[in-house]
């Protein structure tokens, strides 16, 4: 694995201060058995785990995805833009990537039923379609809300055959849905597997997503090298919890030459109002504070009693109160340089690389855009943004936000007025 | 502070000295931190040996929804670590009290990160024990260190998977008591007992320290049977709180949910001795 100076972290998961295994002691002999079968199958390839994982990948998955030159982009910013097209992975996103490898290892490891949270929908529509695929029973659990407001996201997970169950507690969304899966795998423990979204949760969690994910930066260094014969100046990549830019960021984290850029969604601004438990973004990395959230120590959203808030991004992706701790600890070391976009920016960003590339992207995606429009060509002479995932799922947030906004690149969207 | 906390809080050990203990819980600040000192007194006079006050916290993911409810009562009524321990530092009863909360408000208490400074306060409010459900062994040498410098005991829960060497370890490092879960899941009131609580309870054969059950105790003869079974306490938690939800959903008076209370700690406690007398002549046999 050229280009990758990172270690295993140690035993107990720790990435400096950041990390570490904060569940449950039912769930304990769980997260160990799991460390194990991390080892071996991931790390170790024992019964040939990993070339079953990239079979599947390939056939399945259709990686390996392109690293396509962006020519009106570059010539836009004045420096050669590469686009790392993770859109085009079966599903629409790199979401596969994760759930493909842990829907495998619950097989390996003999598990008889797989259960996953989704936010917006994504990784649970990766899940279940991994889950089909492997032939593995399958429960997503998703806030009220994000059913109500993601309808297309819940049939497809249906008609791949997965069991979705809402969850009306609290508002509804995302860190809701975490909470009831943990409660279902405390329950459960014995014989199912929780396939966790992001590379957040106990130890070995945040290192094994990060490796499932870390095949986009290892097909983009050695694509670039092939394309350009150089290593970029900066990789961009959207952050949310984290995989799309662990995932982005995993091969190139030893080359110091390459700066890298996680963009967090500014929402619609990085104050806090902590009397009504709500921050109107998700910028952990750039404004959260330390603290122990879903079984890892790491940056959080959170008020002065520890309470979280209620996060928000345009982007339902993104829209996360806490963050991967591999990734708080290396913008804590200085590898990772933070920066934030809102939505305002990012549904320019959307409408611009759409008109631009012909290439709709996720408003998840569009975050990173937003960040390469205001830096251009003071990110260096080459930059690779990773396109994490396809818009089609979006467009009708993106028609009602537009309406509400005068936004310089949308189109005009009269058609669909009466 | 108050006149309590000038004297030492009793110890979480002195709840097991004298046949088997009760162990009530509730979540502090539901409906509302006055009411909750009501009840926490009439647990007293029903016969608690020691009281369990849950702190909320906005992601109680070791709950079922009776006691998840209970906690967003709480934070919606402005339930915060500082109140939590000014409304205990106002309690003058006799028996031990612990908090039971997750790591993060533990964490965040006071101007520096880490459990100390929460600790701290939590010992001179008059507490004597601390229970966090999500945090593991692995992860608790400073809080452990923590409680041990303000004399207060550090609870662990032992669960249903606990074996082997996890189980050594746990019971080597749990103060005050063990925690033996009843079952796999979340809290919440049930009807029958799970035979892992009994296999959990003969697995902890042997080990010098108080064993108290929890999760899904709700009725009198399931505590007659906990401690026939080898319980040196039951812990009864969802049971209780739906009848804190029952009086806010009626909007009844806490002076009425009270005395319910009371009264159904004492039914339980009557339990737990019956089942002490049922235990005695063959525990003699073991």
């Amino acid at each position: 694995m050229s280009g990758d100076a990172r270690e295993t972290p140690a035993d107990d998961g720790k990435f400096g201060r950041f990390g570490g295994q904060y569940v449950p002691e039912a769930l304990m002999p769980a997260v160990e058995e799991l460390t194990d079968a991390y080892q071996r199958y991931v790390l170790d390839n024992e019964d040939g785990f990993i070339d079953e994982f990239r079979e599947h990948l390939r056939t399945f998955g259709g990686r390996p995805t392109p690293l396509q030159r962006a020519d009106r982009s570059s010539e836009r910013y004045d420096t050669e833009v590469y686009l790392k097209r993770e859109d085009s992975v079966h599903g629409g996103a790199h979401k596969l990537n994760n759930a493909l490898g842990q829907v495998l290892l619950a097989k390996y490891m003999g598990k008889e039923r797989v259960i996953a949270e989704t936010g917006a929908g994504q990784h649970g529509t990766a899940t279940a379609m991994a889950a089909a695929h492997l032939d593995m029973p399958c429960e997503i659990y998703m806030g009220r809300t994000d059913v109500n407001r993601q309808r297309p996201n819940v049939f497809r997970m249906r008609l791949d055959g997965a069991e979705v169950n809402p969850v009306d507690v609290g508002s509804g969304t995302l860190k809701e849905a975490i909470n009831e899966t943990l409660r279902d795998w405390a329950t459960n423990v014995e014989d199912t597997h929780y396939v966790i979204g992001s590379v957040v949760g106990p130890h070995p969690f945040p290192s094994m997503v990060r490796d499932f994910q870390a095949v986009i930066s290892e097909e983009a260094r050695s694509q670039v090298q092939e394309a350009a014969d150089r290593l970029p100046d900066a990789v961009v990549a959207c952050a949310g919890g984290g995989s799309n830019t662990m995932g982005s960021f995993h091969h190139f984290v030893g080359d110091e030459d390459v700066d890298l850029y996680a963009v967090e969604a500014g929402g619609s601004g990085l104050e806090r109002h902590e009397d009504e438990g709500v921050a109107p973004h998700s910028a952990s990395l750039s404004t959260g504070d330390e603290g122990v959230l879903h079984g890892a120590r790491t940056k959080l959203l959170q008020d002065r009693h520890g309470q979280i808030l209620e996060s928000h991004s345009v982007s339902a992706g993104l829209d996360y109160a806490g963050v991967g701790p591999e990734l708080a600890d290396l913008v804590e070391s200085g590898r990772v340089t933070p920066a934030t976009v809102g939505d305002d920016e990012a549904l320019e960003a959307f409408h611009r690389l759409s008109r631009l590339e012909g290439i709709i992207p996720a408003l998840e995606t569009s975050h990173a855009f937003g960040f390469l429009e205001r830096e251009g060509a003071e990110l260096g002479d080459l930059v690779v943004v990773t396109v994490s995932g396809r818009g089609d799922k979006d467009l009708e947030t993106v028609i009602e936000e537009t309406e509400q906004r005068d936004l310089d690149a949308a189109p005009d969207l009269e058609v669909f007025e009466r | 502070m108050t006149e309590a906390s000038a004297e030492p809080a009793p110890r979480v050990a002195d709840a097991f000295a004298d046949g088997p203990a009760l162990i009530p819980y509730l979540t502090a600040g539901d409906p509302d931190l006055e009411a909750t000192e009501e009840f926490v007194r009439a647990l007293a006079r029903g016969g608690a040996d020691a009281i369990e006050l849950g702190m909320p916290f906005s992601e109680p993911i070791a709950e079922g929804p009776t006691i998840q409810n209970a906690i967003f009562r709480a934070l919606d009524a402005g339930t915060t670590p500082e109140r939590f321990l000014d409304a205990v530092g106002d309690l003058d009863v006799d028996v031990p009290l612990l908090v039971m909360t997750y790591y993060n408000p533990i964490y965040q208490y006071g101007s520096e990160d880490g459990p100390e400074p929460y600790v701290e306060a939590a010992a001179e409010a008059g507490l004597s024990g601390v229970i966090v459900p999500d945090l593991p062994a692995e992860e608790s040498d400073p809080l452990q260190d923590a409680c041990e410098a303000h004399g207060l005991d550090l609870v662990f829960v032992v669960a249903p998977t606990t074996t082997g060497d996890r189980l050594d370890r746990l019971m080597a490092r749990t103060s005050g008591f063990a925690y033996v879960q009843a079952r796999l899941g979340t809290t919440g009131a049930r009807t029958d007992l799970s035979e892992a609580t009994f296999e959990s309870l003969s697995r902890l054969d042997g080990y010098d320290v108080p064993r108290a059950v929890g999760f899904g105790v709700s009725e009198r003869e399931h505590a007659a049977a906990i401690v026939e079974g080898g319980a040196d306490g039951v812990v009864v938690g969802s049971a209780l709180v739906e009848m804190v939800a029952e009086g806010v959903e009626a909007d009844e008076n806490p002076a009425t949910v009270a005395e319910r209370l009371q009264a159904a700690v004492a039914d339980l406690k009557a339990g737990a001795e019956e089942g002490a007398t049922r235990a005695t002549p063959e525990s003699q046999g073991n």
